[in-house]
């Protein structure tokens, strides 16, 4: 194959990546979006081989490598539960990241590679493979730490060292005196020691970065991985003169870093916020138990009663949340719903954007559950609807529905967006315990008088609640 | 200076209502207004002037008084013949005003130099203006009452019952037009226990009627009714035909008829003629809730209670008023809200902001100009059939996170652009022709990227993250180059390096493009409708 018609098949394999992600834009026209996906990396992927930059002498390691990871990954797709997506999808992050830190390596050691620059262009590309390997460093370790708290191995709680800033700076300090040390080396052994130093940084970076931010973050950060992935995918395309791998990696890199807004706007706080972590352990957690502790009585209620109060609504707005992820409740949910519905009861849910551990989380565990997507809706959409609700039923969600983020200033959530659950004529909150949410803030809804608390594992509790309906 | 509100007495015969009530009063005062109200003015409301003095008002003796010293002036009905020469020049007027049907009175409140509000011009699509809807809070009020009148008039129970005298069938209601004031009719007439039926020319409502509990009555001919903005439109002689028959049949079987159908701009659909009263049973009941617009009822006389053929024909045209206090009340917070709207900074003084979609389609007359009626809107006035949950179906969709440039201040704006330039010029002096070509290129993606991104619906963000992932296996070309190139004689390559770590990367990557793509489309198959 020639190199112009590599590069047109580049540019074939780029146009049907922008095809792909603007076919999420629905439900209809997604399954066709990653079927362009598939279409244009399986023209990437054939291009390059067949193209000129290879040799047939590589066919063999490249078909074997391919197959062994094309085995593992199918597996792990077929076999993960949608509950834990956000897992897998954090710990496929980090592939990528390893992958752009061998690139950069391997491209390094190459002199085959190196030899055609000079003067500026040989700086350029030096600087190229530095930031290349940075950036791909950070992904790896960020996610693997991302992976071992969604997934429960690691503390879900913000790990913060004294001086974590000042810790941060001079790793910042020492990884860029040492990127000028890089560019003025000679050969690959000398400029080997340097890159292997910030290497070590760079992954220690990731590592301390990631262990400071809270469970409740979590979308935020999957989503910011997500972002870097596709950015050292672009560094490493700079590296190669390699204009598909720029593109794709800007693509990919500025998706993420778009999800990220969202979720942080979609909790009212400020990226660098989220990024510097900490959340709920300094200045909030007192102002939560001196200012706003809520007194009251809360008033429990039992299965049974809970499907009386169903049975007998118009209209009912379900508010799932990371506790119905951890209880696989999702399926029970749907029974319920179905039960309802039939019932001539107006149905609908309420998504949180950052409800769960990933953003869209919640819609796609009630797709498993075959909930119909069109009753599932966005907090704008039904958030004035609440007065006109009968029933509001939260599954395991907290910090989403706390009145607080509107009444009290000092709260550490104040002004965050929330679903206004308490208007509605009965609230019902389900819980395993009195316990607070990730913010590590008391929640005032649980206190208020059409409150009631269904106290219990959810999957357990739904359960009752529908033998109670069917019987 | 804080701006006085002033609340006249209504003068139209009949009314009641009165445009604020002491609650409000006291919200208003706290956004910073001084709030005048006229002696007497909501004496008819159950609200007396000692109420509103307690409450913060100043009441004032007369209304040419209190015209004169307000610059905000809440009416319920229009101003009449004598009230507009009191509208002083550069005040604010809200109130009803119907413009459509009051061309005259139009040009008499320009001529006066004021700005209007017409409340009843409101975009009601907008589901953030729904708290200022007051059409749709009378019209709750009128379908309420509209039962209450009817059970007054009806000589049996509502409720089935079986009693030691006997059995009593419950009775039957027919409700023609599904909007607000029937939707709120099926809710009383169900909760008094009667059997309740209705009918739209709009199918996407047989769900709300159902879910108020009432039973949908279909014509037997395939027509859509919806003629946008939650209103419906003059159907075809064939389904017209089709109707007839159907309401005929209604008519024999029923008790009671309320009919709310109603067509904007046009004298109100005759459904019920003569000869099906005649063939309804003696003792029943129609309020028919259109006699202001001609009724719906060939025998209804507006204004009037009327028996004919042994059926009361009720025709009230002051259905609101025969609720004062609770229409009152909501009217006023309805009145609230938009003072809300026009007052954001809270200080007592209103911005009439041409630039907010609901303000500029309340705003009939601005300072003597008339800016009725306002452009189209600039959302489809049409919802998708399934999506109307409610005649005011949620459309302003895009004021969650789909604008695609957020606004930023103009000091920030400026930074990054300073920030920007630097950056670009620093690039442009010292990077070499080729490294610029690529760094175009990859600016340009980064656009592209925010561009296609912002158009992801929220619920599909973690299979988006998925297929991103996956495609940011792209990253295999990287190594996939670097395993056998062709080398130029000569060259040393670490060979065994170079493979190992290429060989390494590819199947690191292919783990995530396969297994990438495959949960996508795992994930992308469940969602369904």
């Amino acid at each position: 194959m020639s190199t112009t018609l590599a590069t047109v098949s580049y540019l074939g394999a780029i146009i049907l990546f922008i095809l792909s992600l603007g076919g999420l834009s629905n439900p209809e026209t997604s399954r066709r979006g990653n079927l362009y996906g598939i279409i244009g990396m399986t023209i990437a992927v054939l291009a390059t081989v067949f193209g000129p930059q290879v040799t047939a002498a590589g066919y063999g390691w490249i078909v074997g490598s391919l197959a062994v990871g094309a085995a593992i990954g199918l597996y792990a797709a077929r076999t993960v539960k949608m509950t834990q997506m956000p897992e897998l999808v954090a710990l496929m992050h980090s592939l990528v990241g390893l992958a752009a830190v061998l690139v950069g390596y391997a491209n390094y050691i190459d002199p085959a590679a190196a030899g055609q620059f000079s003067g500026a262009e040989k700086t350029i590309h030096e600087i190229e493979i530095y930031i290349g390997i940075l950036i791909g460093a950070v992904t790896f370790s960020g996610s693997i730490i991302a992976f071992g708290k969604l997934s429960g191995k690691i503390t879900g709680k913000p790990v913060l060292l004294p001086a974590r800033h000042w810790i941060n700076l001079v790793g910042l300090v020492v990884v860029i005196w040492f990127g000028g040390v890089f560019i003025h080396t000679h050969s690959a052994a000398e400029g080997m020691t340097p890159l292997v130093v910030m290497t070590v940084i760079a992954l220690l970076f990731g590592i301390h970065m990631v262990m400071a931010i809270g469970g409740a973050d979590m979308p935020v950060v999957v989503s910011m991985l997500n972002s870097y992935s596709g950015w050292a995918a672009a560094a490493t395309g700079f590296m190669l003169s390699n204009d598909l791998l720029i593109v794709t990696g800007a693509l990919v890199g500025s998706s993420g870093a778009i999800l990220s807004y969202i979720m942080c706007k979609a909790m009212n706080r400020h990226f660098i916020a989220v990024i510097a972590g900490g959340f709920g352990t300094e200045g909030g957690a007192p102002a939560a138990t001196a200012g706003a502790q809520p007194a009251g009585e809360v008033s429990p209620i039992s299965a049974p009663d809970t499907a009386e109060l169903l049975h007998e609504a118009k209209n009912v707005i379900i508010v799932p949340g990371y506790g119905m992820a951890v209880a696989q409740a999702q399926h029970t949910v749907y029974e319920i719903t179905r039960l309802l519905r039939e019932k001539g009861v107006n149905v609908r849910f309420g998504i949180h954007p950052v409800a769960g551990r990933m953003p869209g989380h919640m819609n796609v565990l009630l797709a498993e559950a075959k909930v119909p997507y069109d009753i599932v809706q966005e907090m704008d959409e039904l958030n004035d609807d609440f007065p006109q609700t009968d029933v509001a039923m939260v599954i395991g969600a907290n910090d989403i529905v706390n009145p607080a983020a509107q009444d009290d200033p000092t709260s550490p959530i104040a002004g965050m967006p929330v679903l206004e659950v308490w208007k509605a004529k009965t609230s019902i909150v389900m819980k395993r315990s009195m316990a607070s949410g990730y913010a590590g803030v008391d929640n005032p809804l649980f206190y208020k008088e059409n409150n009631r608390m269904l106290f219990g594992d959810a999957k357990k509790m739904l359960d009752e609640v529908l033998a109670a309906l069917k019987g | 200076m804080p701006l006085t509100i002033g609340v006249p007495k209504e003068l139209a015969a009949g009314e009641k209502r009165v445009a604020t009530v002491p609650e409000v009063v006291e919200k208003l005062i706290k956004l910073g207004f001084a709030v005048e109200v006229e002696a007497g003015a909501g004496e008819a409301a159950n609200c007396d002037d000692d109420a509103y003095r307690a409450a913060g008002a100043k009441v004032v003796g007369s209304a040419s008084e209190l015209w004169s010293s307000s610059d905000v002036v809440f009416k319920v009905r229009a101003p009449t013949a004598d009230e507009v020469p009191l509208v002083r020049e550069g005040s604010t007027l809200i109130s009803f005003i119907w413009p459509a049907q009051n061309p005259d009175l139009m040009q008499q409140l320009a001529a006066r130099k004021a700005t209007v509000l017409a409340i009843d011009s409101l975009p009601r699509m907008l589901s953030r203006a729904q708290k200022m809807d007051a059409l749709t809070s009378m019209a709750g009020i009128v379908g309420y009452r509209a039962v209450i009148e009817a059970a007054n008039a009806f000589g049996r129970f509502f409720a089935g019952q079986v009693t030691a005298a006997g059995k009593v069938p419950p009775a039957k209601v027919f409700i023609a037009g599904a909007g607000v004031a029937g939707l709120a009719a099926i809710g009383t007439a169900v909760g008094l226990g009667a059997i309740v039926r209705a009918n739209d020319t709009r199918a996407e409502v047989a769900d709300q009627v159902k879910s108020m509990g009432g039973e949908f009555v279909k014509v037997d001919y395939e027509e859509e009714g919806s003629g946008g903005g939650g209103y419906a439109k003059v159907m075809s002689e064939g389904f017209q035909a089709a109707q007839r028959e159907m309401y005929a049949k209604q008519a024999r079987e029923v008790d009671i008829i309320i009919t709310t159908a109603l067509i904007p701009g046009k004298p109100a659909p005759r459904l019920i003629t003569a000869e099906m009263v005649r063939s309804m049973k003696p003792g029943s009941v129609i309020v028919d809730l259109a006699a202001e617009q001609g009724g719906n009822c060939e025998l209804t006389e507006p204004g009037q209670a009327v028996v004919r053929h042994g059926v009361t024909i009720i025709g009230y045209t002051d259905l609101p008023s025969r609720l004062a206090k609770q229409s009152s009340t909501l009217y006023a917070t309805n009145l609230l809200r938009l003072t809300e709207e026009l007052c954001k900074t809270k200080d007592g003084n209103i911005d009439v902001n041409m630039d907010d979609e609901a303000i500029r389609g309340l705003t009939v007359i601005r300072n003597g100009e008339i800016t009725w009626p306002p452009p189209a809107p600039k959302i489809a006035a049409a919802p998708p059939a399934a999506a109307a949950a409610k005649p005011p179906a949620p459309a302003a969709k895009s004021h969650g996170h789909g604008a695609a440039g957020q606004p930023a201040s103009a000091g920030s704006t400026a930074i990054t652009f300073a920030v920007a330039a630097a950056l670009f010029w620093f690039i442009g002096a010292y990077a070499p022709p080729a490294f610029l070509g690529h760094f175009t290129v990859f600016v340009l993606a980064c656009f592209v990227g925010y561009m296609v991104i912002w158009n992801v619906t929220p619920a599909l963000h973690t299979p988006l993250m998925s297929v991103t992932n996956a495609i940011s296996s792209i990253i295999a070309i990287g190594a996939l180059v670097q395993i056998a190139p062709p080398v130029a004689e000569g060259v040393q390559r670490p060979e065994a390096w170079i493979i190992g770590l290429g060989v390494v990367s590819v199947a690191l990557v292919a783990i995530n493009m396969f297994g990438g793509f495959a949960v996508t489309q795992r994930m992308l198959q469940m969602f369904r409708k």
